[in-house]
Parts: structure tokens; sequence; C-alpha cells
């Protein structure tokens, strides 16, 4: 038999150079979320990468614009799944701000602990699935575990899991329930110690912590530029906060630091998480101790909030308010404002403009997660195919959010 | 603190900077288009305004004037804690040839929320890089978030089938009937224009 090596000149064992062409998703079993990177590949090497989004797009602007203004709650709850509780609150205060309507301390208080709790399911939402992503599975249920806590107290105040649908123009739909502060004392401390396993599970683990150091690594002037916010930007150590910079609600009353990493990589976002989840518990304790066990949680404005049952069962004038305020919705100023809360990943704006009727002329989300995964295919540049996992899990992009 | 701002761009850019209002807390100016970028850039690098970050841009339209769209930016200075939103009016009543120029080169951010706003309004942004559709599909037709475009509208990438093709008898036909779920009407603009639409 001839040896098959015989004549093979050196130019032919060398792979053909022209570059390779992959798509990873939309639908990829290790990307979360439905995007699809258009890649060139030198070998493993990303030579160019096109991110595409939109396919979770279901025209939530288009549809605000047809009913009312109260009606846009629930389209609210499904732009972010993690952390429906955030938009709630952060729409309800946009529309507030174009009212001119400040709510009671009261709801002010219960807004924070419900928008801490939402804030503490997406970072181990978010954390937990990067670490899955990965290969760790048992950090992931334990943080799943943590947050089916938070969940539940959820559950218990609102009545749903996810799609909570609670938070109203000028209050919440409903007080807190009488069980609510120890409930949230009680999980904390449990969350706690199980975030505390988790961690100490991966952070001691070679191969986790090589395949994020040093990974997906941003400068911070190129993550102001691209308009990051939220824990993606506080890695690079800038501690732009909304929380922080123009305190809402009582967030000026809180004790709470603004965790900063240093290298702007996939490491420090996770390490920023997991801290953000421990402030998230301090501000729920200090929420605890302060909000009221009595009095009103919705503001007495009879413009935008719905009469008690009573009124509207036996008088006139209650049914009628009733009607217009459900049938016409709730006549908001005519006007335009933007309002900004910290969503779960950073600045979640809201730029409404109302020509004055019950139906929203315009209604702008200003999504964190959009401008983040616009700054994907600028990481992942250069890189190893298998960085963009990890790349990608730490940036913690939201289908519904980013492609509204 | 940042009608400071105003009165800075009114006194640099004067006639160009056409109207000014602080309402609410938000400081908005509205410039003409024709400075947009060299505007856009005085912002970003005079050291008392040091707008370094672009939150947001995105469009607006106003059927009834003309011109008929909105570009709405709304910058952010992380040094300085100050907001401001510049807005330039485009396009004839039509919403036709809406052209502004790019701010890419200013915030790397701009880029995929000007690739959105050229989805949604139709809005060109000369000069930028890469300007495609982002959340709809290449083959869409029209600009979905002009008042103008009908909210009950369908543009399939794979035509429905009728009933003779299909060989069966189909149980619902799409698109569904202007009798079925929920009535697109609150505000007209609706392509069918018949009963189900008009006052809610």
């Amino acid at each position: 038999m001839e040896p098959v090596d015989l004549d093979l000149e050196e130019s032919a064992l060398e792979l053909p150079a022209e570059p390779m062409h992959l798509n990873l998703g939309p639908a990829h079993p290790a990307m979360h979320g439905t995007v699809r990177i258009v890649l060139e590949l030198s070998g493993e090497t990303i030579e160019k990468a096109d991110v595409q989004i939109g396919y979770l797009h279901r025209g939530f602007e288009k549809m605000c614009e047809r009913g009312t203004w109260a009606q846009v709650f629930p389209y609210a709850d499904r732009l972010n799944y993690v952390s429906p509780m955030l938009n709630n609150v952060g729409y309800a205060l946009a529309v507030e701000k174009l009212c001119d309507i400040e709510v009671p301390d009261r709801c002010q208080w219960y807004r924070m602990a419900l928008g801490e709790l939402a804030r503490i399911s997406d970072h181990l939402t978010c954390t937990g699935a990067m670490a899955m992503e990965l290969g760790a599975f048992t950090p992931f249920l334990w943080f799943v575990k943590a947050r089916e806590m938070v969940w539940d107290i959820l559950e218990e105040e609102t009545g749903a899991r996810l799609t909570h649908s609670f938070g109203r123009i000028g209050g919440m739909a409903r007080p807190p329930t009488p069980a609510f502060k120890e409930l949230v004392r009680g999980s904390t401390k449990e969350i706690l110690s199980l975030l505390e396993q988790g961690e100490k599970m991966l952070l001691k683990n070679r191969i986790f912590i090589d395949r994020l150091e040093n990974v997906g690594n941003i400068s911070q002037a190129d993550a102001i530029s691209l308009s990051w916010t939220g824990p993606c930007l506080r890695s690079t150590g800038c501690s732009y906060d909304v929380r922080k910079a123009h305190p809402y609600l009582k967030y000026d009353e809180v004790d709470f630091t603004v965790p900063v990493g240093t290298r702007g990589d996939s490491l420090d976002r996770f390490l920023v998480r997991l801290d953000e989840i421990r402030q998230s518990v301090r501000i729920l304790d200090q929420v605890c101790d302060r909000m009221a066990d009595e009095g009103p949680v919705s503001a007495d404005d009879p413009r935008v909030m719905l009469p008690e049952k009573d009124a509207v069962y036996t008088t006139i004038e209650g049914t009628i308010q009733h009607f217009k305020l459900v049938m016409e919705g709730a006549k908001v100023p005519a006007g335009e404002c933007y309002s900004y809360t910290e969503g779960g990943n950073g600045e979640l704006g809201f730029y409404l403009v109302s020509d004055g009727s019950g139906t929203p002329h315009r209604v702008r989300i200003r999504p964190p997660c959009f401008s983040i995964t616009g700054g994907l295919s600028k990481i992942i540049m250069g890189r190893m195919l298998s960085d963009i996992v990890p790349t990608f899990g730490a940036l913690n992009m939201i289908g519904g959010e980013c492609d509204h | 603190m940042s009608e400071r701002l105003l009165a800075k761009l009114r006194e640099r850019f004067g006639a160009s900077v056409l109207e000014t209002h602080s309402h609410l807390g938000d400081d908005t100016a509205v410039v003409d288009p024709a400075r947009w970028k060299e505007i856009c850039a005085f912002l970003r690098d005079d050291p008392a305004c040091d707008m370094q970050m672009l939150v947001d841009l995105c469009g607006a339209d106003y059927p009834d004037r003309t011109p008929r769209l909105e570009v709405v930016l709304h910058l952010y200075s992380i040094a300085r804690r100050h907001r401001l939103r510049l807005k330039a009016r485009v396009g004839d009543e039509d919403a036709e040839g809406a052209e502004i120029d790019s701010v890419v080169d200013l915030w790397q951010g701009a880029n995929w929320f000007e690739r959105e706003t050229y989805d949604m309004f139709g809005v060109k942004f000369r000069g930028h890089p890469d300007l495609r559709r982002i959340l709809m599909y290449p083959e869409f037709e029209g600009h979905p978030l002009l008042k103008t475009y009908p909210a009950n509208k369908t543009q399939p990438l794979v035509a429905y089938r009728t009933e003779e093709e299909a060989g069966v008898p189909l149980e619902k036909l799409a698109p569904f009937g202007d009798d079925e779920g929920m009535s697109f009407g609150r505000k007209n603009g609706d392509a069918t224009g018949d009963a189900t639409n008009g006052e809610a």
C-alpha cells in the first residue's frame, strides 16, 4: 500500500483561508433571548459580527397609542419579564410626572420594596443563567430557588407571579398585605444564604473565572459613548445610578452604596450584580422599618383614580366617574415629559407625549438593554467564538424590552 | 441648572434655536435640522455642557403639523448631572423627505437608535454607516409608527393560505375578520375605515 502523504505539498495541508460565515441564533440553546449574530470567523476568531434583533418585536409603542393610559401597564409588564414591577413603577412615575401627581409616602415605600424585590429577581436570573450557560447548573438551581422566594412574595402581594400589572396611575392596585414585611424579612435571609452558597461555588471555580475574566472588556469612555447604563456601565468604574444621581421615590432617605467594577469585563458585571443584590436587601430592610402599616397607598385624585366600589354601585357620581375613567381613560394634561428610573439593566426611560386626551399620543420606552446589546458586536470583535456565550450572558439582554 | 444650558445654546446659535421651554423639569430646545450635528458636537465638547452620554434618540409623528416628524434626542452629562432634550422637525406633510445628519461620529450609541428611528418613522440619517431596518424585517414596507400606518395591517412574509390552496376547509382565515378581536378604532387611521372603527 502506498503511503498517502507522499506527494502532498505543504500548502495542501493548510485549511482554506476565506472566512467562514456562521449564524448564531436566533434560537440557540446557549443564548437566552432571541437574537441572531451573523459572524465572520477566521478559524475560531471573530472577524466581523452583526447582531440582529427584532425577533420579539410586538409593536409595543404602536399598541400604546391605541388604548388608554392605564392600559399600558400590562404591556409594560411584558417588556421586561424578569423584573416587570420596575417597568410598572417606571411607567406609573412617568404618567404621574405628566399629571403632576405625587403618591402618598406609604405607596412610595411600597413601590421601592416591590422594585427592589424585582431587581433581586432580575439579577438572580441573569447571574444564574449565565453560570448555567457555562455549565454550572447547580448554582443556577440555587439562584432560581432564591428567585422563587421573591416570586412567592410578589404572588402574595399582586396575585400574579410574573405579569403583575400592579401599578396604577396615582398608586398601586392594592395596599400591602398584612404579612408583607414579615415575608420580606423572612426570605431575605434565606436569599442571602443561597446567594453565598452559589457565589462560593462559582468564584472558587477556575473554569468559571477563566471564562469571564478579561472577556468582553470595555473601557469606561466607550461604555458611556455607547449609552450603556446600569450594572454594565458600573462594571467599568462609572458609578452612575439613577437612584443615587437623581433620587426618586424615597431613595434619598435610605442608605445604600453603588457597587462598581474596575476592569469592565464580564466577571466585573457578574460581581456588580451580586453586590447589588446585597444592596437591594439592605434597602428592603430599611423600607420594612420605615413603611407605615396604615394609611392610603393611592393618591386622592379623582382625575385618575377609580372610585371605591361602594360608591360605584350606590351613587350616580361614582358610576359616571368609573365609566368615564374606564371607557375614555384618565385625561392626561397635554405636554411631554421624559421620566427615568433605574431598571434592572440600567436607565429605563419613558418619553411620553400627551395631546390632552385619554389616549397617549406617543409612548416611547428607552430600554436599557437596547443600547447595551448595540455594543455587543464591538466587545466580541477579535475574540473567540466561545467567548460570545459568557459575554452575551453578562449583558443580560431582555428580548421583550430590547425589541420593543 | 440646565436653563443655563438653554441660554448658552441661544447665545451660541441664535436663530437656529427655534424654540425653548422648560416644562415639568425637562429643558427642551427645538433646533434647526440643518445645524443638528454642529449643535450636538457643541453640546458634547463644550466643557460647560459636557454631554457625554446620548440617553435616547427617537422619533415622534404629528400628522397635523408641517414639518411632520420630530427627531427627539435626550442628552445627559454624567459629570454635571444635567439633561437636555433636543428636537428637530423634519419631513413634509406626508412624512416624506425627512433627512437629518447622523450623530454616530459623536456618540457610538446613536447607531442603533438612529436605525430604529429610520425603521419606525422613515427618517434618513445622512452619514450613518449602516442605515437599515433593525426591528422590522427587510421586506417590510412602510414605517409602522407613523400615525398613517394602520395598526391592524398585516404584512406576512409568507402569504396566508386560502381554502382552495389548502383543499380542506380552514376553520379560520387570516387576516381575521373585522368583527373579531379588539377594535383598533379609538383613533382613526386604520385601513378598513368601516363600522368597527371610529369612536370607541
